[in-house]
């Protein structure tokens, strides 16, 4: 196997694109990391995206990409994993490098949602869930998450408010990303007094529906330097599962995936949850930011609100997350997300994140959720200079 | 809305059929043929009580597609006694009533119904026990 670095990375800006569709979207972040890694063609383009056929009428993105990008010809496909489907276009692209069967390859993630209205995107949401037995109940994708913050914290003894922090930090740190939906600070007090969506989940719980599209492209490490002095090492990258329906879980509370998906990614690279600088987690909902802390091994059980609560989690806390301002502030254009995730921790490690920086960067981890849990695909990346 | 698609689970929506491991008893529920306690086959049906207790629950105010004309309403995660979690509305109860721990019990209702010309699905959704019981005295 060969070791694979990124060369180049592009997003765009996260929001609502009514001037934009799908492939335009795709190609601007295409565009930019090929730019960014001064290559003209790649081997091969994997697209990352969970919602094209429900919200766009449109299947076939690998081909529909190359083809609008002026690459014709070359190998492409979509890959699908729900909220996890970046990341898994990444790994994919990751397979291709390392297996020696591609040099030069693209990975994008891209999501166009702000076409339909909320409730449609509401519906698709849900088909991450399991449609004959719990979306046939009327259990959306909210629900799922309020089902299992409200059990939390009737395990573990936190009240709502606990769980602000998450929320404020991300919205923070988005303030200082020209490329976050939500670039403006809220307050505990805004926090507290959000619009209920879910009990216990309210409106500044939740991340936003979005449009965006981000990419990396991948080489052998051997020759990463004739396209970049910056290149990224991927020191891991791995995929676990779990049920797709929480009430199967062992211990809902417990994301078996995301520990086994982290634990596999530790052993690769072989390191540990104290070596990692910064964690772009996902915090789709401010409930999976403490069940990712814990499962990743960054806090124990029931504990991961209290990194919140400690401050534990800021740009100078002794582990970092959503340095960029997560999903919750950036955005969560669902199946681009994970290659956001990934493309914010290559800023942070080549000393590109300017006032979002953290200091000596020099291992972070991205971990991209697919559903409640049901596919995990962490990342672990390396400096390289 | 599909027919075949709803027809194939009558046995499960309308009853609470499952299925038990032959090697570790485990009962299971909805029916998956593997047994996901000790991956053995188990494909011997199994009739639960209807009876749990409310494991975590939540009001659906923005609903999915389908589910408009019943918000809000809620969802429940049921721990049914013989072991498995499952996930159904809780129904003839108030919000401010219901409580982690909260005894229930199956009832057969409407899960939900299109269009005119369109299917009635029926399912499975839990209410408290003690309002059986009320039921029962009065009769």
């Amino acid at each position: 196997m060969r070791d694979v670095s990124i060369i180049g990375i592009g997003q765009t800006k996260v929001g609502e694109h009514w001037d934009k569709s799908l492939r335009e979207l795709a190609f601007q972040a295409l565009e930019a990391a090929m730019h960014d890694a001064q290559v003209e063609r790649v081997d091969a383009l994997y697209v990352g995206n969970m919602l094209s056929g429900e919200l766009t009428g449109q299947e076939h993105l690998g081909a529909l990409v190359a083809d609008f990008a002026g690459l014709r010809g070359i190998e492409a496909m979509k890959i699908e994993a729900a909220c996890g489907s970046g990341a898994a276009a990444l790994r994919v692209g990751y397979i291709a490098v390392a297996g020696g069967l591609c040099d030069i390859v693209a990975c994008i993630g891209v999501e166009k949602m702000t076409d339909k209205q909320g409730d449609i995107a509401t519906s698709s949401l849900a088909t991450a869930a399991d449609a004959d037995y719990e979306a046939l109940h009327g259990l959306s994708f909210v629900g799922i998450n309020a089902l299992l913050m409200r059990r939390y914290m009737h395990e573990h003894g936190y009240r709502k408010e606990d769980f602000a922090n998450f929320a404020i930090n991300a919205h923070a740190n988005a303030t200082r990303n020209p490329y976050a939906m939500f670039p403006h600070p809220i307050t505990a007090q805004q926090f507290a007094e959000a619009k209920p969506v879910a009990d216990p989940i309210n409106l500044l719980d939740s991340s936003p529906i979005a449009d965006g599209a981000a990419c990396v492209i991948l080489a052998p490490t051997s020759i990463a330097r004739e396209f970049t002095d910056k290149p990224v090492r991927v020191r891991a990258i791995t995929v676990a599962t779990d049920t797709v329906a929480v009430h199967d879980r062992r211990d809902p509370l417990y994301l078996e995936g995301a520990a086994i998906s982290a634990q596999k990614a530790y052993a690769m690279a072989g390191v540990g949850p104290a070596d990692i600088d910064l964690f772009e987690l996902h915090d789709a909902f401010t409930i999976m930011s403490a069940l990712s802390l814990e499962a990743a091994g960054f806090a124990q059980r029931g504990k991961g609100v209290a990194l919140a609560l400690d401050n534990a989690i800021s740009l100078d806390g002794h582990i970092p997350i959503t340095t960029m301002g997560g999903l919750k502030a950036r955005g969560h254009p669902v199946g681009a997300t994970g290659m956001y995730q990934i493309v914010e921790v290559a800023m942070q490690l080549r000393g590109e994140a300017g006032p979002n920086q953290v200091r000596n960067a020099r291992l972070g981890m991205a971990q991209n959720i697919g559903g409640s849990g049901a596919t995990v695909i962490t990342t672990i990346l390396e400096a390289d200079q | 809305m599909e027919v075949a698609r709803f027809w194939r689970t009558t046995e499960q929506r309308y009853r609470l059929v499952g299925e038990v491991c032959p090697r570790c008893h485990t009962k299971i529920f909805p029916p998956r043929d593997v047994c996901p306690a000790c991956e053995a086959e188990a494909k011997t049906l199994y009739q639960f009580s209807g009876k749990g207790e409310v494991y975590s629950f939540t009001t659906i105010h923005s609903a999915p597609r389908g589910f408009e004309k019943y918000a809000p309403y809620m969802v429940a995660l049921v721990r049914l006694e013989e072991g498995p979690l499952v996930t159904a509305q809780l129904t003839d109860v108030d919000e401010s009533e219901v409580y982690i721990g909260m005894p229930v019990e199956m009832v057969t209702r409407v899960l939900r119904e299109d269009d005119k010309r369109g299917m009635i699905v029926y399912g499975y959704k839990f209410r408290p026990v003690r309002q059986a019981e009320a039921e029962r005295q009065l009769a």
